[in-house]
């Protein structure tokens, strides 16, 4: 190989593949970014939810960007159930301090984190949440204690706005 | 691509065949030569064509009346059904058509797994097969969304969820499959696009299938290479084609009796509800022919292993051809394969059985064991099985056994010597 000396033509083929690749990429990258979310869908990041109404021991279900968001008013019992689990006993260990800043709610994302079903309110071994798809049990804390899913089931951003309602986005 | 030249008779015939030798086509296609021991395993590659083309068409005119919209697309599909004219007949034969083509690739591919037929020299028309095997399922799948029933949108956010599981880019991936937070209209449309135009890319591929096979020629039920032409084969038309065709109205009473008498039972109830993002059902389970995929994906408790094993149940298929160790095609001569074959379709049966049940107790335990099997099949049973088993003798042709009334390899020696 050493002895090939590299030549005008090397250079002109190296030279016509490489704009070559970057023109061809340049061209398919607006049609593979067409189909990631589009600025309408990205504009309802946002949603307020008034939770004046939601008695302790309720759920409460709000569509947001398409998706489910439990909010759920605890009782003390469930609270005390959740802060009592030791971390070593979670497949994802989390603290429930650190998903639910403020005790008596939970918000989080009704959605499984195996394969993106909604999970029952009220039901599974842990008191919590079940998911009829493949049999994913989470406590009242919205962790996952048995079942395929790999993760908790998601805490979004949200805020308090005032005492009555939640902004979550 | 002919192994005889031909000659149009008429001058036109003869100028056009010049130019495009589309007549000399038409005539490699007649005149093919065909084992003539073939039986009716064999006629499901013409039934599969027709299943095809029976899609396209019905779909094609679907599409001259469905709505791909969120908003539209459940109350477009019941307007096919109420108020379009015969709109019930064609989506009920689209959608029972779907099972139907299934149904025959599965007996196609059982067929092939039986006598040996992806083994060398055919790896390629085997290989090319599995991937229009996955192009079907990807558009059944989407074609399955389209109605925006529950299942329809619960079966979508599941399967796109599979993606999920890839670490690092997972997410992105699934997101970018959506065009947005969740399965919504963005994912409808394109779905609708995909579908349509998933069949036509099928339909190369069956040229290709076709095109490769007609260089080996067709494997038979004695599995061995047969001299072509010769007195072993017999001309595909009109010998085949009439075969076919008799298989085929067969194959069509089956349809039909789906279309006419029983639309729904292959469907679910649930997709007659519209879809709604708040509400899972109760059970979400896939259509029946991608049973078997889904008891392996449910037993392997870990997501990702989960994914991983589903994909590679169907993968390891396109390496059958280097995992089969056995240089003898035909199950027919191998006794012990026979057996592990039998077992093997058992085992595919009982997964897919599993699949429609709820994933717990006895049910799981079951899905486990034969999802363990079904890798054990073809990782360890199949490779060491081509180098242990002792197979029987076999013809040196097909017309010898059926003539000398044995399969023995010194006889049939003999009467070829005295033949000649």
């Amino acid at each position: 190989m050493s002895e090939k000396k590299t030549n005008r033509r090397d250079f002109l083929f190296t030279a016509t593949y490489a704009v070559g690749a970057v023109g061809v990429g340049a061209t398919v990258w607006p049609m593979i970014d067409q189909m990631n979310p589009d600025a309408s869908v990205k504009a309802l990041a946002s949603t307020e939810v008034d939770v004046s109404s939601v008695n302790r021991g309720k759920t409460i279900t709000v569509l947001w960007r398409g998706k489910p968001v439990f909010i759920r008013r605890r009782t003390e019992d469930e609270i005390a159930d959740a802060r009592s689990v030791k971390l070593e006993d979670l497949k994802d260990p989390e603290k429930d301090e650190d998903r639910a800043k403020n005790p008596e709610w939970l918000v989080m994302l009704g959605v499984c984190t195996h394969l993106g079903c909604v999970p029952l309110n009220d039901k599974g071994d842990y008191n919590g949440w079940f998911c009829p798809c493949h049999g994913s049990h989470y406590d009242t804390s919205g962790r996952i204690r048995k079942g395929p899913a790999p993760t908790n089931m998601e805490v979004p951003k949200y805020e308090f706005v005032n005492a009555n309602t939640i902004k979550i986005g | 691509m002919s192994d005889h030249e031909y000659t149009p008779s008429s001058k036109f015939g003869k100028w056009f065949n010049d130019r495009l030798p589309l007549l000399s086509l038409a005539s490699h296609l007649t005149d093919y030569p065909t084992p003539k021991n073939l039986n009716y395993w064999w006629t499901f590659g013409g039934i599969l064509t027709f299943c095809l083309i029976t899609q396209i068409v019905t779909g094609l005119t679907l599409a001259m009346h469905y709505i791909a919209h969120a908003d539209m697309a459940f109350e477009s599909v019941e307007h096919i059904m109420r108020d379009v004219n015969y709109g019930w007949l064609i989506r009920y034969i689209h959608a029972n058509g779907a099972s139907m083509f299934f149904l025959a690739v599965y007996i196609h591919i059982f067929r092939s797994l039986f006598y040996g037929s992806y083994k060398s020299p055919r790896e390629i028309i085997w290989i090319i097969g599995i991937i229009i095997y996955l192009l079907m399922m990807a558009a059944a799948f989407m074609g399955y969304v389209l109605p925006w029933g529950q299942m329809s949108f619960w079966g979508a956010t599941v399967i796109t969820n599979l993606f999920s599981a890839i670490p690092l880019v997972g997410e992105g991936i699934v997101t970018w499959l959506w065009g947005g937070y969740s399965v919504d209209n963005p994912t409808l449309t394109r779905f609708f696009t995909l579908h349509y135009l998933i069949p036509f890319l099928i339909l190369g591929l069956v040229v290709l299938h076709i095109w490769a096979l007609h260089v080996p020629g067709n494997n038979n039920p004695v599995g061995i290479d047969v001299k072509k032409p010769s007195k072993d084969t017999v001309p595909f038309h009109p010998y085949i084609v009439i075969k076919d065709t008799f298989a085929l109205l067969m194959f069509m009473i089956v349809f039909a009796f789906f279309v006419f008498y029983t639309p729904n039972i292959l469907g679910h109830a649930d997709n007659y509800i519209e879809a709604n993002p708040l509400v899972t059902p109760a059970h979400i389970v896939p259509e029946w022919y991608l049973l078997p995929f889904y008891a392996i994906l449910r037993s392997v408790p870990d997501k990702l292993l989960g994914v991983i094993a589903m994909l590679s149940a169907i993968l390891i298929l396109a390496a059958l051809p280097w995992l089969d160790t056995s240089k003898i095609r035909s199950a027919v001569f191998r006794p012990l394969y026979k057996q592990f074959y039998w077992i093997l379709v058992a085992d595919v049966l009982i997964l897919g059985y599993v699949g429609a049940m709820p994933a717990e107790g006895l049910y799981l335990l079951v899905a486990r064991v034969a999802t363990a099997y079904y890798f054990l099949h073809f990782l360890v049973i199949l490779p060491v099985l081509g180098l242990k088993e002792k197979t029987l003798p076999i013809p040196l042709s097909i017309t010898e056994p059926i003539l000398g009334g044995t399969a023995n390899l010194a006889t049939a020696r003999n009467k070829e010597s005295s033949i000649k």
